[in-house]
């Protein structure tokens, strides 16, 4: 699959929530085909701060609008700068990049779990999983109500379950914690969020020989595998997130 | 048509744009973005005798105007490159020069006989100037007796272009520029990175897990154009000059100071064409300007004005 480095039109920039904005974008070509998982790498410009591209998961795309979606936390001056982009801006993406997760055998009843900014890939996830005949269940954990992250999108997908720390919103807790997770229906979990909330699904899912994959967001540069910056250790030795992920089973992880 | 080629002794090469060793890949990893051959040469990642994992993560970070490493020199070894990496890239029409690296000078030996057998391999580039391993590097390459040692050791084995590739991180990098000429190298590169630190004031750490690194990226560029320009002035084998260079005017600093080529590094990570549009923009600042020949603007700086 051809990668390409390609200035997209912002057609919309929403804030949903104080935190939180989704970008639409949409250029002159037609879009390559995108594998859910996967990422772009986006030049931030006007700061010498903010030097390396951000690397950011593709939210959701739209082949009939020829428009991708990416969902972005402002968590740094980079992401505080996309913040203000406007409709009809350029920006400029390096993609499609990394692999993507894996399809579940037939009939397996999956669970999609994230966490924080890890809500993003699920979307598009999501909905791959449910154009090839899966109805996911989804787990989305937050700090409080506050914190939430629209999610009306997820209910056309499947069921969704949220849980919030101080129990402001859904089941108080965090998502291992979820009643859903004491049953024994789920044959495989889709987890992207912090570490230490996929090191917890990676564990609770091992326990119970659960498939589990997990989509990491390590620090990057290049994004195309030429800077060995982002690696991961793994039964193989040290991979590269950008190139050999961002997904991966966590049997290959040594966590 | 103007010409932009340059030559270390009877190696020619077609122009004066490389690759900087570890920002490159091997260059299959650029091949979606541009067309490598068009390129002057490729300098590869840091190649040792063992495979090598490098340093833990974090392994890197952002700073103003550039970015701290440290990879530790992950490479998957000089057998492992032999068989699955070299046969993928002899077809490139360009210069394939390897950065050799290693803890011991016998290693730096071991790794330079082997690729001395490598019929499309017309060159090397001697690292004593990494400054993320603990063994080896940079300790050649601040050292003057060991850089000494190391380019005669590695001379008396090697009989291609022998490029020794200096650390800035010394007191008077034109000492070390002489003794590696004086012990036969056909060139010299500089500079590698700049020894640096940062501190993630949030997990109150250092923000890499060797807590120091080496900084590229514009941030250097001033002080490899001061180095490039002082050891320009000292030796007479050519030199190319890096540190920080994201544009022709950039490069066009490093010819106008004395450097005989320059490579393109970090830049190659915010943007993958990097390297092909500072060609382009080369040969455009010539064809402006009247010269036919890049030769002509090499240490032009120096000549005196009428």
């Amino acid at each position: 699959m051809t990668k390409r480095i390609e200035d997209l039109k912002i057609l919309e920039n929403k804030r949903i929530s104080d935190d939180f904005f989704v970008l639409e974008l949409s250029g002159n070509k037609i879009l390559p085909e995108l594998k859910p998982g996967q990422f772009a790498q986006i030049r931030v410009d006007g700061s010498p701060d903010t030097f390396l591209r951000r690397p950011i998961s593709i939210h959701d795309v739209d082949y009939e609008k020829n428009s991708i979606r990416l969902l972005i936390q402002i968590a740094g001056k980079g992401t505080k700068t996309l913040s203000k982009l406007r409709t009809g801006d350029d920006l400029n993406l390096i993609y499609p990049l990394g692999n993507s997760f894996c399809l579940p055998a037939l009939n397996e009843k999956v669970l999609l779990i994230g966490g924080g900014c890890g809500i993003a890939p699920l979307l598009f996830l999501g909905k791959y999983l449910k154009s090839n005949g899966y109805i996911p269940d989804i787990l989305l954990g937050f700090r409080n109500k506050e914190r939430i992250i629209e999610f009306e999108e997820y209910l056309k997908i499947g069921n969704v379950f949220i849980t919030t720390e101080d129990g402001s919103h859904g089941e108080k807790g965090n998502v291992t914690t979820h009643s859903i997770l004491s049953t024994d229906q789920y044959k495989k979990i889709y987890c992207c969020g912090p570490d230490s909330m996929m090191k917890a699904v990676a564990s609770y899912s091992k326990e119970r020989n659960i498939i589990c994959e997990v989509s990491l967001e390590n620090l990057m540069a290049c994004g195309i595998g030429a800077c060995l910056c982002c690696i991961v250790d793994t039964v193989k030795g040290h991979l590269c997130t950008c190139t050999d992920g961002p997904v991966f089973n966590i049997n290959d992880l040594k966590w | 048509m103007v010409n932009l080629g340059f030559s270390i002794g009877d190696l020619h090469f077609k122009n004066i744009v490389l690759t900087a060793s570890g920002t490159f890949g091997y260059g299959p990893e650029f091949e979606d973005f541009i067309d490598v051959s068009r390129l002057g040469g490729i300098v590869l990642k840091g190649m040792t005798l063992e495979p090598r994992e490098g340093n833990l993560y974090p392994r890197m970070a952002e700073t103003p105007s550039g970015m701290l490493n440290a990879v530790g020199l992950q490479n998957k070894g000089i057998n492992y490159f032999e068989k699955n990496i070299y046969p993928r890239i002899i077809g490139y029409n360009t210069n394939i020069i390897v950065n050799v690296n290693g803890s011991y000078i016998e290693d730096y030996v071991a790794v330079a006989e082997i690729i001395n057998e490598l019929e499309n391999i017309p060159a090397i580039e001697l690292n004593i100037s990494c400054p993320n391993v603990k063994m080896g590097g940079m300790a050649f390459g601040t050292n003057l007796s060991s850089a000494r040692e190391v380019t005669k050791a590695v001379r008396s084995v090697y009989s291609k272009k022998l490029i020794v590739k200096l650390s800035p991180n010394v007191t008077n990098i034109v000492d070390f520029a002489k003794v590696v000429e004086e012990e036969g190298a056909d060139s010299i590169s500089l500079i590698n990175t700049l020894l640096g630190m940062s501190v993630d004031i949030e997990r109150m750490r250092p923000s890499l897990s060797t807590i120091t690194g080496g900084l590229s990226g514009p941030a250097i560029k001033p002080v490899a154009v001061r180095m490039v320009w002082q050891v320009a002035k000292a030796v007479r084998i050519p030199v190319i000059g890096m540190g920080g260079i994201m544009t022709a005017s950039d490069a066009l600093e490093f010819l106008l100071v004395g450097a005989s080529a320059i490579q393109v590094g970090t830049a190659s990570f915010i943007d993958p064409q990097a390297s092909i549009k500072i060609l382009e923009g080369i040969e455009n600042y010539l064809i402006d300007k009247g010269i036919s020949d890049i030769k002509e603007i090499i240490g032009y700086i120096n000549r005196p004005v009428f």
